[in-house]
């Protein structure tokens, strides 16, 4: 058994009526990659927070860093014994260079000195070789693709000499390559005595990369399991307390068709495309973040024109000149952006709901309080959406209601087409049963429901039917009921 | 130069804008490209450079000013009783003075956009108002002549008569703007505190986690525009030898517009000196080239306004996606 670089034992911690934290014992060794688990508000950030010092944990806590036990963590005192921690939105600069934030702690200080360029680049250098990458120091960060801020946020980690790195959702924004290439970073630094704590409901990474896992549910300590033998049904049980089967949803569609693609091409984005999407069924699209699934999705909601190809809605060919034209159409497009996309997060649930469909609300020029009201009452009860009060800010749900709400935002415009990219970005586990459970009751009610999705397990999962995209081409059509999951990723990661 | 390119774009495409109109004005009118004309907008724009650099420490911290010219009209009156009240004084006690006065004017609106959590802009115009209000209060208007005569007498540093018989000369706001310059490039570029400053404008979140002290960055960036806007005060006052309560009112957006003209994002984090000197040249070089070709002076706003359009569109369009091949969108 290696060293434990840090070891905390009973932390508690109260936000007002919310016990965050009920007594719980979290420990890493020394180069350990560690999984922390757990859906949305179980504590893991909590615990995160109170290792560097931002939150003091209630009396009766015991932490130990490095072998010392520390009576009061600061954050200069947690980052002095080199403990750092990668936030989810990274907290880089992305005016300055890369070489600017990677160096960046050589800037600080309130007392002004003189920047030494050089001295700078070398540290970044240094961290940089450490990780056996190589980018380019003088480009500004806000040119440089996320996967690759994310090295420059682990090299920052770097040069303050870190021992223990906590990477919040590393790879929420990243595509499976990009993941890979992470994780091979991750395993670099675990070999050089550096230990990382991977936050993550990405399951199978989780599963992937780690030694060992620690779970946490709604506050508690569920427990500390050895990956080894560990399987994703187990972990979801681990993390919800509920079972889920996964099962297989897909059947034989025999609706009439509604949406037929034919030889859809927009140079740069998608070629050739061609599928039938029938009344009824659930198509899931599936393939690497960047293969076209977004863009051709735009495209069917009128969001930019193909160059070559047709689309035909109920046998009519149809061209949107706009949006707005395909939503009258009928065709209704969530995107994969939901919190900056497809919610005014400041507004209200209600405003939210009716958003796409204000016209139908109106009379005599103005909103009618009355209708919206109805409408809103609809949806929320339809969708069974968690909410206080429908004049709730919408940035004050959760995100699977969240997702809820952007469901009946786009189901009140009555569509028979409903696209819906990357449903579950973001959204907890049990979350995702609920939501899909959702799209199931629509397909059945005759919706045509075009699902885009980049994991595997969920498309195989809920859809009838799936298309695999890659470089903009569609390249196979699979019956879930006859494939296997590592089978449609061989051929998504091929 | 491939690097000034690249981390100078908007600067980079300014200069051309420049060199374009400059080649423009010296074919219409002979006696644009003389030394006489550049050394005349030199000694006339050297204040608002002045303002321009300040101001552009304000814009990379994330923040915007709209008080500083009212604030150096304010600095002028109570310069104008500091030295009645020492008995005269001299250059550099006035430099003194004005620094430390515009600083506390500066100081004040970053009290208030820390301490109350209020963004910049609303603290400013409040400023702004609260500021030219108190002035004309207590001047009722009046204009002020009695300047010591250190103060108002012209001081040429360098003349030379042209062949024609006319003096081209540089006078002490040039060298004032100099310096200006240089110390905002070497606070902004070579200190610690200034790349802080650009990191807490750019994301003042992972400034903050990053353990950069906030009231600081605002005490020091709004400190530093009260400095310019006091010093460039009474570099103005120097020039016309008067102190006109509304003389200023106004030039805040001119130099505004000239600062973000020359890089600087209102958004924070991106801004540089040359940009300033730039931004103002521009503005400067077109009205000048109006006046010499003859042009009415009631259609200089016009103008100006519709080249700070065309700048600024010119300064977002991205040159490499244009030459890239053409999408044929049905």
């Amino acid at each position: 058994m290696a060293e434990p670089a840090i070891r905390l034992t009973s932390v508690s911690k109260r936000f007002g009526g919310v016990q965050a934290l009920d007594s719980v014992d979290f420990a890493v060794d020394a180069g350990e990659v560690h999984c922390l688990a757990g859906e949305n508000g179980c504590g893991k950030s909590t615990i995160i927070k109170i290792v560097t010092g931002v939150y003091q944990p209630d009396p009766g806590a015991r932490i130990e860093l490095f072998g010392e036990v520390v009576e009061k963590v600061t954050p200069q005192e947690a980052r002095a014994r080199g403990i750092a921690v990668i936030w989810q939105d990274l907290a880089l600069f992305p005016e300055m260079t890369v070489a600017e934030n990677i160096a960046f702690e050589t800037m600080l200080g309130n007392r002004p000195r003189r920047v030494s360029y050089p001295a700078m680049r070398k540290r970044a250098v240094a961290a940089l070789a450490r990780l056996d990458v190589d980018l380019d120091l003088d480009a500004r960060l806000n040119t440089l693709p996320i996967a690759q801020r994310q090295v420059v946020a682990i090299a920052r980690a770097l040069v303050s000499d870190a021992r223990l790195i906590f990477m919040d959702e590393p790879t929420a924004s990243l595509t499976q390559s990009e993941t890979d290439a992470l994780l091979d970073v991750v395993r670099k630094l675990s070999a050089r005595g550096v230990a990382v704590v991977f936050v993550s409901h990405r399951l199978a990474e989780v599963l992937d990369i780690s030694s060992r896992v620690t779970v946490f549910r709604d506050g508690r300590l569920v427990g500390v399991y050895p990956t080894e033998g560990m399987t994703q049904g187990r972990l979801t049980e681990l993390m919800t307390g509920k079972h889920f089967e996964t099962t297989v949803a897909a059947r034989d569609v025999t609706g009439p068709p509604v949406l037929e693609v034919q030889g859809l091409t927009r140079q740069g984005e998608y070629a050739d495309v061609s599928f039938t999407l029938h009344a009824g069924e659930v198509l899931g699209l599936t393939g690497l973040i960047g293969a076209g699934r977004s863009e051709l999705g735009h495209t069917l909601f009128g969001m930019s024109r193909a160059d070559a190809g047709q689309v035909l809605l109920d046998g009519k060919p149809v061209r949107f000149p706009s949006n707005r034209a395909a939503v009258d159409a009928g065709i209704a497009y969530v995107s994969e952006d939901r919190l900056s996309l497809g919610l005014i997060q400041p507004q209200s649930i209600a405003d939210n709901t009716v958003m796409a469909v204000l016209k139908r609300i109106t009379s005599g020029g103005l909103i009618s309080p009355a209708k919206k009201a109805a409408l809103v009452d609809h949806w929320i009860r339809e969708l069974a959406v968690k909410i206080g009060e429908p004049t709730d800010a919408v940035s004050t749900l959760s995100g699977g209601n969240q997702q809820r709400v952007v469901l009946a935002k786009w189901l009140a415009t009555e569509p028979r087409v409903l696209i819906l990219d990357s449903p579950t970005v973001g959204v907890d586990v049990g979350a995702r049963a609920g939501i899909f459970r959702i799209v199931r009751q629509l397909a059945e009610t005759g919706l045509a429901i075009l699902l885009i999705s980049d994991e595997a397990t969920e498309v195989l999962a809920n859809a009838d039917r799936v298309l695999h995209m890659a470089g903009g081409r569609i390249l196979g059509e699979y019956d879930p009921r006859e494939t296997t999951l590592q089978g449609l990723e061989a051929a998504i990661y091929a | 130069m491939h690097s000034f390119l690249r981390n100078y774009p908007t600067e980079a495409k300014l200069l051309a804008v420049l060199v374009v109109i400059c080649a423009a004005l010296s074919s219409a009118s002979p006696s644009f490209l003389t030394l006489v004309n550049f050394t005349d907008l030199l000694n006339n724009n050297a204040v608002n450079v002045i303002w321009a650099v300040g101001l552009v420490v304000v814009l990379i911290a994330g923040g915007i000013d709209i008080s500083f010219a009212v604030a150096a009209s304010v600095v002028q009156y109570l310069c104008v009783f500091v030295f009645g009240w020492i008995g005269g004084g001299n250059w550099a006690i006035g430099f003194v003075v004005a620094g430390v006065l515009g600083i506390s004017l500066g100081l004040i609106n970053a009290f208030l956009i820390h301490q109350f959590r209020i963004i910049s802009i609303v603290v400013t115009i409040a400023t702004f108002n609260a500021f030219f209000g108190l002035l004309m209060f207590f001047s009722s208007g009046r204009f002020l002549y009695n300047l010591p005569g250190w103060w108002s007498d012209r001081l040429i540093l360098w003349e030379y008569e042209t062949s024609g018989g006319t003096w081209a000369e540089i006078r002490l706001p040039v060298v004032v703007m100099v310096v200006a310059m240089f110390a905002t490039w070497a606070l902004i570029r070579h200190t610690t505190t200034g790349r802080q400053l650009y990191a807490f404008g750019d994301n003042p979140e992972g400034a903050r986690r990053a353990g950069i002290n906030i009231a600081l960055m605002q005490a020091i960036a709004f400190g530093w525009m009260g400095m310019m806007a006091g010093i460039g005060g009474l570099m103005q006052s120097h020039i016309t030898r008067e102190v006109v309560p509304n003389a200023l009112y106004g030039r805040e957006l001119e130099v505004l517009a000239a600062v973000v003209l020359g890089g600087a994002r209102l958004g924070g984090g991106r801004g540089s000196v040359l940009g300033c000197f730039l931004g103002v040249a521009l503005i400067a070089v077109t009205q000048n080239g109006l006046n010499l070709m003859g042009v009415s002076p009631y259609a200089f706003k016009m103008v100006v306004g519709l080249t700070i359009l065309i700048a600024i569109s010119m300064s977002n369009l991205d040159f490499s996606a244009m030459t890239a091949p053409k999408r044929r969108d049905l």
